[in-house]
């Protein structure tokens, strides 16, 4: 067991794949040298040269379907976004090719990549830069979609993701780079599809993923003081989504509540809702509590912005609303 | 070129806008009197002033991320620039925008993007809409040399020439994207030489020449408003800061050695522009003290502005979303 952060987690990840396999190659804007945005890639092009350490032009549309292109040759892409906001400019070779290719083909071509993103709203940077389109990507079918909260999660499923076969959109919290936690030793993976219980609790199951899981985990303390034992929920992997996690929650609890950091309308939040109501409506007290984002580009000021961010607050009076608790 | 002395005398005021600006908005970070990122334009002053100067105030510009230097050089409020970039309800954008969407419509800013490219299109679609109503304005669009190797910007280009639209494409050629050399990523020696695949006309400017920028562009403005299509021009000119304030994870790193940044800092497009009217002669000691003073004053002012100007109230949040009025078709 080691205490590493997530930006730590990820970049083991990349190494393991980096020495592993003479086919991986990442490729994206500033990562050589510079070590990108994040700081992910510190120090990886010294140790595995520029062969494998590729700095691209500004040209997401390209690098990305070039991407689909290398995996479909044969070699095992992994693609850093500087923001998945700026995977916008890029969604043709996402969305119509690194996912339809297989099936498109009839099977023969494969396209084993890794995109990897940060994510997220709160750092004011207004409208263009603060986006969370791992929520509309999880809906494309032939992609899948994995957003990891806490280190021992972001090594686990970064290996799930390299050793796939598909393409995987990795969504990073890109507040979250920093945080720290246990992370096991040894090759533990941690499955691509299968849902966590943060925090066990009967009377109440809270759902979200990435930065939504910190605002869910205050809720759940809140709720604890007055003796409400909150079972908190992160998806881990918005596509494939594991309903069966989170409907053996509300089994327990006869009450959900959903998180979402991005707008609330549409989105991968408001699919688990859905589910929930055609899955388990005969369990649930009252309509699923649904919180997120407000549906409004991002605004630049703080203020405006984190009203248009979900709080704690809102958490707990939207379990009012349902449940009167 | 016979430069008449006010338009001289313009310029040099409205670099020194910028770049008094752009110091106090480096200090205001620094003191974390706003947050959010910012990326100043010092050092690239007579890219945008000599464009600008070659305009017309019905003409229209877009920017990009790195767009203080824009608005000021069309002649755009600093109080309101200011004050936008501290989120502010006075702000152009009523603190919605922010440094990376500083927008004023009245002096024909159509908006920034900070996705890099995405105005390139933006300043085109413009050029249509005075072709199509048969105006007389132009438009322009400053991009990097980054922003040149995304698919809008080449798209944007041949789209331009092959419809004769009036706009003038103007690369700022400051050498890096973020911390990558242009010269790892453009694979012809300067930008301007793609001009010939779009059957433009492609200038290589020196960037800290803000007379050079000016012809440069009078020509570029004149072939538009003639309807002989539009132009690339490139200056080649410098950031002499780092890439961007605050985005906080975006280190300073060895991409640029000291020598080069010190030998670009000589080039000061300042300097050359002030030396250049005192041994001509043009301008006295005492105008161009006058020019740095009042500059200063204005950007100080700008401050006090931006500090005092209020906070939008968080019931602003939803305004501004719709158009207040329908817009029925005659
Ligand atoms: C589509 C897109 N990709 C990446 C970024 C991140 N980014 C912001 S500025 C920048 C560099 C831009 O370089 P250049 O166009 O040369 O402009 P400069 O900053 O040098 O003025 C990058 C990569 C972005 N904003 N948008
Ligand atoms: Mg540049």
């Amino acid at each position: 067991m080691a205490e590493l952060t997530i930006r730590q987690a990820i970049q083991r990840g990349l190494e393991e794949a980096l020495q592993n396999d003479p086919n991986v190659f990442i490729m994206g804007e500033d990562i050589g040298k510079y070590g990108g945005a994040y700081a992910v890639t510190s120090g990886f092009l010294e140790k595995y040269g520029p062969k494998r350490i590729k700095d691209t032009p500004i040209s997401e549309a390209t690098f990305i379907g070039a991407g689909v292109g290398a995996a479909a040759a044969g070699l095992r892409p992994v693609i850093e976004i500087m923001s998945i906001s700026f995977s916008l400019v890029a969604f043709d070779q996402i969305v119509n090719m690194a996912a339809n290719l297989r099936y498109m083909s009839g099977g023969q071509i494969k396209v084993p990549m890794v995109i990897r993103a940060p994510t997220g709203a709160g750092a004011q940077l207004a409208a263009t830069h603060s986006q969370s389109f791992e929520t509309w990507l999880a809906e494309v079918p032939g992609i899948k979609c994995v957003a990891p909260s806490t280190p021992a999660d972001a090594l686990g499923l970064l290996r799930s993701a390299l050793s796939d076969g598909n393409t995987v959109i990795f969504a990073e919290p890109a507040q979250m780079y920093g945080v720290k936690g246990d992370v096991p030793d040894g090759r533990f993976t941690v499955p691509i599809g299968k849902a966590s219980v943060q925090r066990s609790g009967g009377d109440v199951t809270l759902v979200s993923y990435g930065h939504g899981m910190r605002v869910l985990h205050s809720a759940a303390e809140d709720l604890a003081k007055r003796g409400i034992e909150a079972e908190v929920v992160d998806l881990r992997s918005l596509s494939p989504l594991d309903m069966d996690t989170i409907v053996a929650s509300v089994h327990k609890t006869n009450r959900a509540l959903t998180l979402d950091m991005a707008r609330r309308t549409g989105g991968i939040m408001a699919e688990v809702a859905a589910r929930l109501q055609e899955a388990a409506s005969d369990w649930l007290d009252g309509p699923v509590a649904r919180v997120g984002a407000e549906d409004v580009p991002w605004p630049y000021n703080r203020e405006l912005e984190q009203e248009a961010l979900p709080r704690v607050e809102d958490v707990l009076a939207s379990l009012k609303k349902s449940y009167g608790i | 070129m016979n430069i008449p002395k006010d338009k001289l005398m313009l310029m040099l005021e409205r670099m020194w806008l910028i770049r008094n600006f752009e110091l106090k908005v480096i200090e205001a970070h620094k003191t974390g009197e706003f947050a959010g990122g910012a990326h100043p334009y010092i050092g690239e002053e007579a890219v945008a002033v000599g464009a600008c100067i070659a305009m017309r105030d019905t003409d229209y510009i877009a920017g990009n991320h790195r767009s203080h230097g824009h608005p000021i050089a069309k002649g755009a409020s600093l109080n309101k620039a200011m004050a936008e970039i501290f989120g502010r309800r006075d702000g152009y954008c009523k603190g919605k925008g922010g440094s990376m969407h500083l927008a004023d419509f009245s002096v024909g800013i159509l908006g920034e993007s900070g996705i890099v490219g995405s105005s390139v299109p933006i300043a085109t679609g413009a050029a249509l809409a005075s072709k199509l109503q048969k105006k007389d304005f132009v438009s322009a669009v400053f991009f990097g040399d980054g922003a040149s190797n995304q698919g809008a910007c080449h798209e944007s280009m041949n789209l331009a020439s092959v419809w004769k639209l009036p706009v003038i494409f103007i690369c700022e050629n400051n050498q890096y994207a973020v911390t990558t050399s242009y010269k790892s990523t453009v694979a012809v020696e300067h930008v301007s030489d793609r001009a010939s695949a779009y059957n433009m006309p492609g200038v290589l400017v020196d960037g800290q020449d803000c007379i050079a920028m000016y012809e440069a562009m009078t020509e570029a403005v004149r072939r538009a408003r003639a309807g002989e299509g539009p132009t690339l021009l490139e200056g080649l000119t410098y950031r002499f800061e780092e890439h961007s304030l605050g985005l906080g994870k975006i280190r300073r790193s060895e991409y640029r050695t000291e020598d080069e940044i010190n030998s670009w800092r000589k080039r000061d497009p300042i300097v050359i522009h002030e030396d250049r009217l005192l041994k001509s002669e043009i301008a006295s000691q005492a105008e161009v003290q006058h020019v740095r003073d009042h500059t200063e004053k204005l950007s100080m002012e700008a401050l006090e502005f931006a500090r005092k100007s209020p906070w939008p109230e968080v019931s602003e949040l939803f305004e501004d979303m719709w158009a207040d009025k329908t817009m029925p078709i005659p």
